[in-house]
């Protein structure tokens, strides 16, 4: 099963915090992966707020022809964070060449853009490389947007760390950091698959199993939404019902989770805002998960959830303090994270719960879906 | 050597028969009940002639021959009464002295069958067993990160949308918001009340109110194109009733008088433009069933045969069409009851759909495969015309994915569902290759009423009105057999043990919080052919 782990600080924190967490629940996961989600970046990355930042894994010759592109489409590189790791990869991991996080500035044509235009832009640009890269495996793109980082790879969570030097690397420290331990084992292993996935400001991680997954795969795919693609592994899925959510039907958190575990026909009838759930619940009667899953996530506000599936639960607990919060997949895992928390404020979201601290990370939000 | 007689093309022996009966002359006792009972007339009281040779012990007197009779049973030859396979003379029989069994050969009857010019109509199914339906396994067993549910103790979320769901993007926007009614995915398939005797009918209702008022199963029915009962069009019961409208319009003007007066309105309205067993040809009552109580609810003449119109009046084309008559419908009942038509399995259903897809009052299709079962049809529609099932709701499922509209509007899939017993396993791959609820027809007559009909050619007279079991019958003598009381318990057992089986086929794959309309990745087939048809697993 995945580990999760995904911290939210009011100081910006090493990504390490959050490896270490994970590593301290390796006793559940594998270590056949690593996927590390950045955001609210602190660290060098902060004096580029508002540029896009592009993460991947590259082959030299895809590092090449992606400046090439770059500077065809008007992009202009303000800062580069690159990496060509020396020596054997650890057990698991494929020898590349390059991980690089590029900040760009935006090409002069996209300064009269509005900022869905230049959103949309942003992601198709990303779609583009993605696909151009997986044509010779030269590039693999897994983000590019402002305040952003991704960093992804196949292999032992602690090793990777090491492998890729991140111990002590000041420029990486975020305020939000998400993190998984475990390449997709549902499906074939791929780079794709690895959780946090990313759409336009919008992440999320996931474990157990979504047995609904390709009634909602055909539902997304058939939105005609260029982003919608990918599904390598059946957790993408939650990243986009939230984009969905959000840019589709204008809705929020709250309506999120009514849209991936409804209340019951009969619970509904019993609701307050029986009309607008039943209604909710029939024209997204395809994006109704099956679960059972957890849910970790961010929004582009810098919001951080946890909401879980409404039948068996996977294992979710958030505590902190004010200035710093913990999700985890584990209790040992938000141990590691936080040990100076008050654990007996630690709260572990059940079927009707959603549970979020905002960017100002003074208390855990919890919203019932019994609420109006 | 006695001459045989006159021998027309038509002379068949019991041996070129379908159905040969067996009579057994030391266990029978000549009690009649077989003759009375066969609702062909196809045995009768036979009295034989029988020599026996009389050879004394002695020289006096010279041997000879005795002429005696006994009475036992004759097998008529004659095509008109040719035995059905029904078995209802072993079923009557005190001393299990007689029984039909099916010729091993192919009969001769198939040749005669059409005396005066007339094919041969029939009730029942396409006589074939096979259905691709029963070679669909569920292959997508949770076993790793998400373990089997348990079918017996958790909860489940079964329920399925009839009606048009507005485009999610939409939402906020709607100006009219479509009825969209939550029930049960197995519907009760158009059977009218006509084609189906009193008993059947009253059996069937009360079997439906009992499992939506004490069951909590929102199941539905529809009455097929026979009108309803007044006394039901203004009870309260109406709303567990879809009415449907055909090309014969028949009842409608019952229905339409009792607009005013009804208390609920119906759950929805099916327009038929096409079923399964004939499709392309209308509904066929034929005259032996329509006595008075038929003719005063379909507002015709006694004694007449009632053919539909293979199309309705008002078609020009199929989009007119529908968009009319799908407008006439909603507002007779003010916009409030979902309309949906009905079609044939077809190679054209995909036009039909995409024209659907654009009339935002449609509410759903329902397709009928050419498994459907029938009261009365052509022998030659029954065997041979229409679109297999499995195949033309993944098309329109799949057509729907392409443009988005997948959840917009309901497919409902109907045509031999559970015709070889497996109704849970074939409603669950039927839904899981795309449809959102599925309709029986003949399973409910084999299941709750007891019907013998089968796919070998047995019994299927529901078309003549002397169903030995008196569901498909109009006379009293025969539909007094049928206790209402016992089919409403029977049709109670089957939707509670389809609901049973159901949970046990979606708990190991992990589901139960929505019916897993199009989950097509659980599925398998074993036919490679089909599997690339269907856009599902081969597996062997």
């Amino acid at each position: 099963m995945c580990r999760l782990i995904a911290i939210t600080s009011l100081e910006p924190i090493s990504p390490m915090v959050a490896i270490r967490a994970l590593n301290v629940m390796k006793e559940g996961h594998d270590g056949s992966g690593m996927g590390l989600y950045l955001t609210d970046l602190g660290g060098l990355f902060e004096s580029y707020k508002g540029l896009p930042i592009l993460s991947g894994i590259f082959s030299f010759e895809g590092l090449e022809e992606l400046d090439r592109y770059m500077s065809s489409q008007g992009f202009s590189v303000r800062y580069k964070l690159s990496f060509s790791p020396v020596g054997d990869p650890p057990k698991g991991t494929p020898k590349r060449d390059n991980y690089s996080i590029i900040v760009y500035d935006y090409p002069p044509s996209w300064v009269s853009l509005s900022q869905e235009e230049r959103e949309n832009r942003l992601m198709m640009e990303q779609l583009f490389l993605r696909k151009k890269g997986e044509q010779d495996d030269s590039m693999h793109i897994f983000s590019f947007w402002p305040d952003c980082v991704m960093i992804k790879e196949v292999g032992d969570p602690m090793e990777l760390a090491d492998y890729l030097g991140l111990e002590g690397r000041e420029e990486l420290k975020a305020r939000v950091i998400m993190a998984q331990g475990r390449q997709n084992t549902n499906y074939a292993i791929n780079i794709y698959a690895c959780h946090p996935f990313f759409i336009q400001g919008y992440a999320t991680m996931t474990n157990g199993e979504n047995t609904a997954f390709v009634p909602i795969r055909e539902f997304l795919t058939s939105r005609n939404f260029p982003g919608y693609i990918g599904y390598q592994s059946d957790s993408e899925v939650f990243t986009h019902i939230l984009h969905f959510t959000h840019k589709f039907l204008k809705k929020g958190l709250a309506t999120y989770k009514h849209i991936i575990t409804p209340l019951s026909d009969e619970e509904i009838e019993r609701h307050p805002n029986r009309d607008e759930l039943r209604m909710l619940k029939h024209v997204c009667r395809p994006l109704i998960i099956d679960g059972p899953n957890c849910v970790i996530g961010c929004l582009p506000d810098k919001t951080m959830f946890m909401v879980q599936d409404s039948k068996k639960l996977r294992p979710g607990v958030v505590g902190g303090m004010p200035g710093m919060f913990a999700f985890s997949s584990e209790m040992c895992g938000l141990d590691a994270a936080i040990p100076e928390r008050d654990k007996s404020k630690d709260f572990q979201p059940m079927k009707y719960d959603t549970v979020a601290v905002s960017a100002k990370r003074d208390e855990v939000m919890v919203w019932s879906q019994w609420e109006k | 050597m006695e001459p045989v007689g006159k021998i027309t093309p038509s002379s068949l022996s019991p041996y070129d028969l379908p159905w040969r009966v067996l009579w057994d002359k030391e266990k029978c006792t000549l009690c009649g009940r077989c003759t009375a009972v066969c609702p062909v007339k196809a045995i009768e009281l036979g009295v034989h002639r029988k020599r026996l040779l009389s050879v004394p012990l002695n020289l006096t007197e010279k041997p000879g021959q005795v002429f005696t009779v006994y009475h036992g049973i004759d097998q008529k030859t004659d095509p008109a009464y040719a035995c059905i396979g029904c078995a209802m003379c072993e079923l009557v029989c005190p001393n299990g002295a007689i029984k039909p069994i099916r010729s091993r050969d192919i009969d001769k009857l198939r040749f005669h069958i059409n005396q005066g010019g007339n094919p041969r109509r029939r009730g029942g199914r396409r006589n074939d067993a096979r259905s691709v339906l029963d070679e669909i396994k569920f292959i997508r067993i949770s076993m790793l990160t998400d373990p089997a549910l348990d079918a017996g103790r958790h909860e489940f979320e079964l329920r399925t949308l009839l009606g048009r769901i507005l485009p999610a993007e939409e939402l906020d926007q709607y100006e009219w918001i479509p009825p969209v009614r939550e029930i049960y995915p197995l519907i009760i398939g158009g059977m009218s009340f006509g084609a189906l005797s009193p008993t059947m009918w009253e059996g069937i209702q009360m079997g439906v109110a009992y499992l939506n008022e004490e069951k909590g199963l929102p199941v539905r029915v529809s009455t097929g194109e026979g009108g309803c009962p007044p006394r039901l069009l203004r009870s309260r019961f109406l709303k567990y009733v879809i009415l449907q409208i055909a090309s014969g319009y028949f009842g409608w003007d019952e229905i339409i008088r009792a607009l005013p007066e009804m208390k609920e309105d119906p759950c929805a309205i099916e327009i038929k433009y096409g079923q399964g067993a004939k499709p392309g040809d209308g509904g066929l009552l034929m005259w032996h069933k329509v006595n008075k109580l038929i003719a005063a609810i379909r507002g015709v003449p006694q004694g007449v045969s009632l053919p539909s119109p293979p199309t309705h009046q008002t078609k020009y084309s199929i989009e007119e069409s529908v968009a009319k008559m799908i407008q006439s419908m909603s507002m007779a009942w003010g916009f409030r009851v979902p309309v949906y038509p009905k079609i044939s399995g077809t190679s054209t259903a995909l036009a039909v759909l995409n024209n659907l897809a654009r009339n935002s009052y449609a509410a759903a299709l329902a397709i009928d495969g050419e498994d459907g079962g029938t009261g009365a049809a052509y022998n030659v529609s029954l065997d041979h015309m229409g679109h297999p099932i499995a195949s033309n709701v993944r098309d329109a499922y799949l057509n729907l994915v392409k443009i988005g509209k997948q959840n917009e509007i309901p497919i409902i899939a109907a045509g031999g569902i559970g015709k070889n017993g497996n109704l849970a396993a074939n409603a669950a791959a039927l839904i899981m290759l795309g449809a959102s609820a599925v309709q029986v027809g003949k399973y409910i007559m084999q299941a709750a009423g007891g019907c013998l009909g089968a796919e070998n050619d047995r019994c299927n007279i529901c078309n003549i009105g002397l169903c030995p079991k008196g569901i498909t019958s109009q006379d009293p003598r025969l539909y007094l057999r049928l206790d209402p009381e016992k089919v409403a318990e029977r049709i109670v057992d089957l939707f509670l043990s389809f609901d049973t089986e159901l949970k046990k086929i979606v708990a190991p794959l992990g589901r139960s919080t929505s019916l897993p309309i199009g989950m097509s990745d659980a599925l398998g087939i074993s036919d490679k052919n089909a599997a690339e048809r269907l856009s599902i697993k081969y597996v062997v």
